[in-house]
């Protein structure tokens, strides 16, 4: 739709409105302009209300378990719905664990990549590569998790972790039996799915760097890694931190995904190797089979520490994206 | 621009007085950063692979008009989860869509003030917000007060996913029209109502319809809050008995008020079940949902390519 039609635009407006409008302080347009913004300002606010009613839900939702629990229910590790005794320490453990191992995974790939189609490779490239990362993010959690159950899963179980046992046994982290579901799963492909999240942002920061930053290194005889680690990265750290803090954000919200490798079991072991439960997974399997008010405002507690969580992170990192991008179009280079 | 940094750089072997061990780590670095984008596609190649070889042969005419069978049958497929979703989604498209783009309209006409930059914070924190939590919030809103789950509260869920990205897409893109376009229409007298509506929005279309599309293909896939608000289906909500052409034919029909199969939800059923036939039909179910999905985000990248703002 190639711009607007001034030929329509004329043709719509009857002449009297058109030479009545801007001379006589314009009775003609003022009360649907006015119905048009109170309309358009609801639709602004609603956004606000949506907010407002997502907290208002999981507080008043999850009161019972609250006045049951109070904070011992993130300190306690207990999770025993046919006794209502509820525990969320295993979650959080979880939920902390598979994003920190996402994060390892992930945040040298995604930097890399980020550095590789910013700074290195062909011009031509870098439209289809951008592209291709990012399909990786528009491939949805469920698929993540099928794929994972039926290639990622056999494939730990059957070489990666045996390795791991044999090379990293010592540190207690990578001990036990070996079935593929459990922490590790979860983690590696928590880091699959955060690494688009992670590289596009980065990517983002990276080109706003200001171009005499580059020649100033090159011009005092760097290499060009030299370059990027000093002209290019340094500039960018606040930028990078921020997207990694976003991809924190990712990782500790999944849901699906999680919930079919992590095992489902809530408890707090060592081990990789062993399945455990996330805060999100745990909603998704057990929330629609809660019976009894405790177990279900229990589990609606554990969302509403998950959404503030979240909030937090999510503010934290856009505020450190937002310094770097400031004032930038970064959007428009790719 | 970087662009041109990439090609001005003197490869570094031309210089004479870098020291080899610089030039050493200049190449490991380079290698390393290879390694990561081969690291990070194969697992994409990996997975559309399998979508492929695994989906493929089980999709065919059944999988496409026939309902779930019982376990241990053969056959059958996943007509009601795919009419189903697009139902759900339908739902939150008519919720979403319009308030979403309303929203957009008034971040970029009339935010410039305190109230649009909280509205526009809270936008971005929305869209950080977990599925599975606005699946609980969808839960107390609609199933509790309804006392059954639904395809309206899956439709809400979803809705309340899609209002963020649209709301800041419509308003990046209102944003990129420029002013004078709006001058020149109340130059001539228009109200401000229609110059937003016919001018602004109608110049802006085609990027207004990116955001809606990337909001719908990142919601299309969405299973966590469908979970417990559109809970699944083995079969149709209902069937209408309908007497035509002297025959009574027997129709399926989806209801906003029944617990609704999606695709996604069907999908997480069959892959974490035992069976190998379900596992089969998972696959087939997932290669489905990711070509309309993927026909979805490159429609959007074509129209952007082409849309009179695709430069931007």
């Amino acid at each position: 739709m190639p711009g607007p039609q001034p030929v329509e635009s004329t043709k719509v407006i009857p002449p009297r409105e058109r030479t009545a409008a801007p001379l006589l302080g314009s009775s003609t347009g003022e009360i649907p302009d006015r119905i048009f913004k109170v309309v358009i300002t609801a639709c602004g606010l609603a956004i606000l209300g949506m907010l407002v009613l997502i907290v208002y839900e999981l507080t008043s939702r999850s009161a019972a378990s609250w006045h049951a629990f109070g904070f011992k229910f993130f300190a306690a590790s207990d999770w025993d719905p046919p006794n209502e005794i509820f525990g969320a320490k295993p979650f959080i453990y979880g939920t902390l664990v598979s994003s920190l191992l996402a994060l390892i995974i992930a945040v040298p790939l995604a930097i890399g990549v980020a550095v590789f189609t910013t700074e290195m490779c062909p011009k031509q490239w870098r439209g289809p590569l951008s592209f291709f990362v990012e399909l990786l993010a528009a491939i949805p959690s469920v698929i993540y998790g099928l794929w994972a159950i039926f290639v990622l899963v056999p494939l730990l179980s059957a070489y990666v972790e045996p390795f791991l046992a044999k090379t990293l046994g010592w540190t207690g982290l990578f001990v036990g039996p070996m079935y593929g579901f459990g922490m590790l799963a979860a983690g590696v492909i928590l880091a699959i799915m955060i690494v688009p999240i992670i590289s596009s942002i980065t990517r983002e920061v990276l080109l706003v760097v200001p171009q005499h930053q580059r020649e100033a290194a090159l011009a005092l005889g760097a290499t060009r890694w030299e370059m990027i680690r000093m002209g290019v990265l340094r500039n960018a750290r606040a930028g990078i931190v921020g997207a990694i803090i976003l991809g924190l954000g990712r990782a500790l919200g999944e849901t699906m995904a999680v919930a079919m490798v992590i095992g489902n079991t809530p408890q707090i072991v060592t081990s990789l190797f062993a399945s455990g439960h996330t805060m999100a997974s745990v909603l998704a399997n057990e929330f629609s089979e809660a019976t009894g008010d405790v177990y279900t405002s229990a589990l609606i507690e554990i969302g509403l520490a998950l959404f503030l969580v979240t909030i937090v992170v999510n503010a934290l990192a856009r505020l450190l994206v937002w310094t770097v991008t400031r004032g930038q179009p970064a959007r428009g280079h790719a | 621009m970087p662009e041109a940094a990439a090609s001005a750089i003197p490869s570094s072997s031309t210089v004479p007085n870098i020291s080899l061990r610089r030039r050493l780590v200049d190449h490991v670095m380079t290698g390393l950063a290879v390694l990561t984008v081969i690291l990070v596609l194969a697992p994409l190649a990996a997975i559309f692979g399998y979508l492929v070889y695994r989906g493929v042969g089980s999709i065919n005419w059944a999988f496409l008009t026939q309902i779930p069978k019982p376990v241990g049958e053969a056959g059958g497929g996943m007509a009601n989860a795919i009419v189903g979703s697009a139902f759900i989604l339908g739902i939150a498209s008519l919720i979403g869509v319009p308030l979403g783009v309303g929203a957009g309209i008034y971040l970029a006409e009339f935010g410039r003030n305190r109230l649009g930059s909280a509205i526009r914070f809270t936008a971005d924190v929305l869209n950080g917000v977990p599925s599975i939590v606005i699946g609980t919030v969808a839960y107390s809103l609609v199933v509790l007060y309804q006392h059954h789950f639904s395809a309206l509260a899956g439709g809400v869920a979803l809705s309340i996913m899609m209002v963020p990205t649209i709301s800041r897409t419509t308003e990046e893109m209102l944003l990129l029209v420029p002013q004078a376009l709006r001058e020149a229409s109340y130059g001539l007298g228009v109200p401000r109502w229609r110059t937003t509506l016919s001018i602004t929005l109608r110049t802006a279309t085609s990027g207004v319809i990116t955001g809606v599309m990337l909001a719908f293909a990142r919601v299309a896939g969405e299973t966590a809050p469908l979970i417990f608000t559109a809970l699944g289906n083995t079969g149709w909500s209902r069937y209408v008995h309908l007497g035509l052409f002297g025959k009574t034919w027997t129709v399926p029909f989806v209801e906003s008020n029944q617990p609704t199969a999606a695709l996604p939800l069907q999908i997480y059923v069959y892959a974490i079940s035992p069976y190998d036939e379900w596992h089969r039909q998972a696959w087939a179910g997932a290669l489905v949902l990711i070509v309309l999905i993927v026909a979805a985000v490159s429609a959007v990248r074509y129209v952007v390519r082409r849309g009179t703002f695709g430069s931007a």
